[in-house]
């Protein structure tokens, strides 16, 4: 280090304040590191584990053949109903929450005065803090009790959680879409319906897409309203939805208490699929939402 | 009503401001557009303008200046009812468009605005091609036949056709600031209105475009009436056949509105305001 013209070297070395602080400085930054070196390294442990423990069941049968309860050990079998089945129950909720949801938050976004805004934002929002076995619950009381479990209900538990979510961030990139847009469009005396329809909307609709998909990947591992809506199957692969339907996370809470080392890697297995599946659709909604952003930037 | 503009045709300026203007016609030879009332805006309680009355003539272009916070923006917008998407604005008075209140709630905002067009402060082209830029609001509002012509025409007249012919397909966002804003303009010409209200349609351009857009405007208001907002003074000379000064008042409480000081031609109020406070502003000295 060269001394800066004739200031003394005691200048420019840290005296005792400045010392300390770089001292914590460095602590701090340190702790920050490592808590996201842990959180980084808790989701490659699960995947690890999970992985290892369902390698011997993660095979092609998994995803062609179907489950048989009454096959001994030994004879190969997958899980094909319920991933059939959870992809139905997934799609139906999404065909059901993801107008829903758009319909609310376009409403509340472009039409609705003030409070009315708040308050049914307030409400989605509360419908959002809602356990999942409470939907379960009431989904069971509404429908399994005077018509028995089906595929259908079960998504109609999923779709109420989730039209929150879709609700959310629809919200939130209509928000994004700059209000000069809406008035150039009503500046010309463009009725606010056709306003909404063929300038605000084209321009949320990457954001649409990824609550959409990040939804779909929150509800597609949730076990608790499948119990009481679509727990009762029968065997076979069956796409029908007025029946009940077999699906991943019931599978693997189901396999995870089989008394056969098979049954319970194929648990570990088929958690295995439905952690990449979730991994993949969050990376696809992230992919989404930066191509929205950046063509909302160009906008400016 | 004639308001504070009656003796504005006999008025002969002391100072010849730089400008391609035209001397007035007499007064009786003009014909009023809008006749605003005893117009208060308020915004929630707040009042942004207080008792605004004044004449806005055919085929000229009207200045409203003022410093910041006047209050000129609230009220070109109420002109087109703009302002009914500000959450808790109202207005009161009346604002006569050809002599027919357009400021009661059964108006509908829709049609006012569709014959009393904008153009905003930012250039804000829809995210489309130019030709769609100027081609949508055609469709939308059923002027389908000829829309080539309609959208070359429009161009031409926006000073743009030249520049954008050859690249009509090409993103609208790919235009400089100021060619935006003269697709904007395009925009809004295009489907034919009888006004047009300008909110400081130059204040985020340079001098070169800011300079096209006023000979725009003055080569078009042959065939529209032109209201343009604008802080900056010497382009209210340049542009503005008649000028509307506004300024802040004060409350005895601290509140403050914007209120209309002085109407009058142009060259008056830029060389012999009537009003102490338009001179003050005119000559700099506003504080």
């Amino acid at each position: 280090m060269s001394t800066i013209g004739t200031a003394p070297a005691s200048l420019l070395r840290p005296a005792d304040r400045l010392g300390r602080r770089r001292i914590v400085n460095r602590a701090a930054e340190g702790v920050a590191w490592l808590t996201a070196a842990v959180a980084v390294g808790l989701l490659g442990l699960v995947i690890y584990s999970v992985a290892r423990r369902g390698w011997s069941q993660l095979n092609l049968d998994l995803l062609t053949k179907a489950q048989n309860p009454y096959a001994g050990p030994g004879v190969a079998q997958g899980l094909a109903n319920a991933f059939v089945g959870s992809l139905v129950i997934v799609a139906i909720a999404t065909a059901m929450a993801l107008p829903f949801a758009m319909l609310i938050a376009v409403y509340l976004s472009e039409f609705a005065p003030r409070r009315v805004k708040t308050s049914v934002g307030l409400v989605l929002d509360v419908l959002a803090g809602i356990p999942a076995i409470v939907i379960g619950i009431f989904v069971f009381g509404l429908i399994v009790v005077n018509h028995g479990q089906s595929g259908l209900a079960a998504s109609f538990a999923l779709a109420i959680l989730m039209l929150p979510i879709v609700f959310r961030t629809t919200m939130e990139v209509l928000a994004l879409v700059p209000q000069s847009l809406r008035e150039a469009s009503l500046g010309l005396g463009v009725p606010r319906w056709r306003t909404t329809l063929s300038i605000v909307l084209p321009q949320s609709i990457g954001g649409v897409l990824t609550g959409t998909v990040l939804a779909v990947a929150r509800v597609a591992g949730e076990t608790a309203p499948l119990l009481f809506t679509s727990s009762i199957v029968g065997a076979g692969i069956s796409a029908n939805p007025q029946h009940a339907l077999e699906a991943v996370p019931l599978a693997i809470f189901e396999l995870s208490e089989s008394p056969y080392p098979t049954d319970q890697a194929r648990a570990w297995a088929a958690a295995f699929v439905l952690l990449m599946f979730i991994l993949l659709t969050s990376l696809v909604a992230r992919w989404f939402a930066a191509r929205s952003k950046r063509k909302l930037g160009r906008g400016r | 009503m004639m308001g504070i503009v009656t003796e504005s045709s006999s008025i002969e300026p002391a100072v010849r401001v730089e400008t391609k203007r035209q001397p007035l016609p007499p007064r009786e030879r003009l014909e009023t557009v809008f006749e605003i009332s005893d117009l208060d805006a308020l915004y929630g309680s707040k009042a942004a303008l207080k008792g605004v009355s004044m004449e806005i003539y055919k085929n000229l272009v009207t200045a409203i200046i003022g410093p910041s916070g006047c209050g000129k923006s609230t009220y070109v917008r109420c002109l087109n009812r703009m302002n009914d998407l500000v959450p808790g604005f109202r207005m009161t008075g009346t604002i006569r468009y050809h002599g027919y209140d357009i400021s009661t709630r059964d108006v509908d905002p829709v049609a006012v605005r569709r014959t009393i067009g904008m153009v905003f402060q930012r250039p804000n082209p829809f995210p489309k091609s130019i030709f769609d830029n100027v081609a949508w609001g055609l469709k939308v509002l059923g002027m389908k036949d000829g829309l080539h012509e309609r959208v070359e025409k429009a161009l031409t007249q926006a000073a743009l056709w030249d520049e954008v012919k050859d690249r009509l397909k090409t993103s609208a966002w790919g235009l400089s600031g100021g060619q935006q804003q003269r697709l904007c303009i395009a925009r809004a010409i295009a489907v034919e209105p009888d006004v047009v209200l300008m909110d400081e349609p130059a204040s985020a351009l340079d001098p070169i475009a800011t300079q096209k857009i006023e000979e725009l405007m003055h080569s078009l208001k042959g065939e529209y009436t032109f209201v343009i907002v604008t802080h900056n003074m010497q382009q209210a000379a340049r542009v503005a056949d008649m000028t509307a000064f506004f300024s802040i008042s004060r409350g005895e409480e601290g509140q403050r509105w914007g209120e209309l000081i002085e109407y009058d031609a142009t060259e008056k109020i830029f060389t012999a305001p009537s009003d102490q406070r338009t001179e003050d502003y005119v000559t700099g000295r506003f504080g």
